[in-house]
């Protein structure tokens, strides 16, 4: 299957975009994923409502928000130029923003099920034998979690492929710049003798998804052997 | 040596328990429900006592007139409990060592190989928990517990999840345990006979209520 330059461009983008997304919801997704599962605060509530808020929403409207707001008349965009000189609107790395914002939700979730399904009685145990609660953070709930975060990043990373929406409306579809996969498909099925290429790029969407879905298995299926679980039950199931 | 004076409450559940552990093996026995991990838990600092004073060995870990408390990770209280909690993603040597490595090097009375040898368990060090026995598993649990040189070592129904023969197989290690490092040790049973074998004190409790049986 070969793709001719401007096809390369974006699907170069789109894994540059997608993991530059990962990367920067990895932290807030650990963080809040935390905080929600674990902490009780003001406010926990309609923050939970804001972080889900993307996966229900027209993709469109957090994207028109972004532009509202980081825009380069937006308040945040404004300040963002003035200060550091960063331009995001209409740049891959609004691009970034856009598919972060909306791929967030799905890296929470994992993350957080992965802190409730951790036995508290192991942190107790951490916590009598001298640990401090940071350090149980690390040296115990933490590593329990791989998997889920692990799961997680695979999620986010894979709707981070296939942000559409709130790209276009944010960042619109400037080849080279903003036009990742799916816009290069939408564009191409708008010109006359598109279609060959459409499929071409649809099918390679495809084939990123399922490997991305095989490579999130085997991963977390490693994590998991390695934190005992399949062990467990392979010894459960022999007697 | 440890000194307790607490009221507790939580829902339903009430409790009241003041008692004195001296040196050697201090029995606490009762029925399942009346409080006795309860009473290990305010021990160790997993839960706030609604009134009352901690003591040992002449620090105060907690008294709720002057809002005093210790956390737990302050307190060095080796806890062991029914199901031994080890660390799936640690080996058996990174769990041993994982209250030892926390605690300061003059500190440490104790030292991986001879405990290992003491409970059988220098074959398994590279192994990790799911692969072991439950007998194993309480060893290893009764090992990590002993190499944080507790002042004093809690252990909740360490036996209680192991079949009879096991438990005639672990009860030694106990009396090992007891034997040749002399912690102090408050063992949380329903069973008479783990009592009889390893007590010199015990302490009966009985719908949250404690008393002081010869």
């Amino acid at each position: 299957m070969w793709l001719s330059p401007e096809e390369w461009d974006a699907l170069r983008l789109s894994a540059k975009v997608a993991l530059w997304s990962t990367a920067a919801c990895l932290p807030f997704g650990i963080a809040l994923g935390w905080l929600l599962e674990r902490r009780r605060f003001p406010g926990k509530f309609w923050i939970d409502i804001l972080v889900q808020l993307p996966m229900v929403l027209p993709p469109v409207v957090p994207g028109y928000l972004l532009l509202l707001l980081l825009g380069t008349n937006g308040p945040l965009g404004a300040w963002l130029q003035a200060t550091f000189g960063i331009v995001v609107a209409f740049t891959w790395k609004g691009a970034v923003i856009a598919s972060a914002v909306m791929a967030f939700p799905l890296m929470v979730q994992p993350i957080r099920l992965a802190f409730r399904l951790i036995d508290p009685r192991l942190e107790n145990a951490a916590i009598t034998l001298g640990a401090r609660p940071w350090s149980v953070f690390f040296s115990v709930t933490l590593p329990l979690s791989v998997p889920g975060i692990i799961a997680g990043s695979f999620l986010c990373f894979s709707r981070s492929l296939g942000e559409f929406g709130a790209t276009m409306a944010f960042v619109g579809n400037i080849p080279g710049e903003t036009r990742t996969l799916p816009l290069a498909i939408y564009s191409l099925t708008h010109v006359p003798d598109g279609e060959a290429a459409a499929m071409r790029l649809s099918l390679l969407s495809i084939a990123l998804a399922v490997l991305a879905l095989l490579l999130s298995r085997w991963v977390s299926h490693r994590a998991e052997r390695k934190l005992g679980f399949q062990d467990h039950r392979a010894q459960h199931a022999e007697l | 040596m440890l000194s307790f004076d607490v009221d507790f409450a939580r829902g339903d559940f009430t409790m009241t328990a003041r008692a004195e552990v001296g040196a050697g093996v201090t029995g606490v026995f009762g029925p399942s429900g009346s409080g006795k991990s309860t009473l290990l838990a305010l021990i160790a600092g997993l839960l706030r006592p609604r009134r009352g004073v901690i003591r040992a060995d002449g620090d105060v870990l907690v008294d709720t007139a002057s809002d005093r408390f210790v956390p737990p990770w302050q307190r060095h209280f080796g806890l062991v409990f029914q199901d031994g909690q080890l660390f799936p993603h640690l080996t058996v040597r990174k769990n041993l060592l994982y209250g030892h490595d926390r605690i300061a090097p003059q500190a440490r009375r104790h030292d991986l190989q001879s405990v290992a040898e003491l409970l059988e368990i220098v074959p398994l060090l590279d192994r990790r928990p799911a692969l072991l026995s439950g007998g194993e598993r309480q060893r290893v649990a009764l090992g990590r517990a002993l190499l944080y040189s507790p002042r004093l070592l809690l252990l909740d129904e360490p036996l209680s999840s192991l079949d009879e023969r096991l438990k005639q197989q672990i009860l030694p290690f106990l009396r090992r345990i007891k034997e040749e490092t002399r912690v102090p040790m408050l063992y949380v049973t329903h069973s008479r006979d783990e009592i009889d074998y390893l007590a010199d004190a015990v302490i009966t409790m009985d719908r949250g209520r404690l008393g002081v049986a010869p």
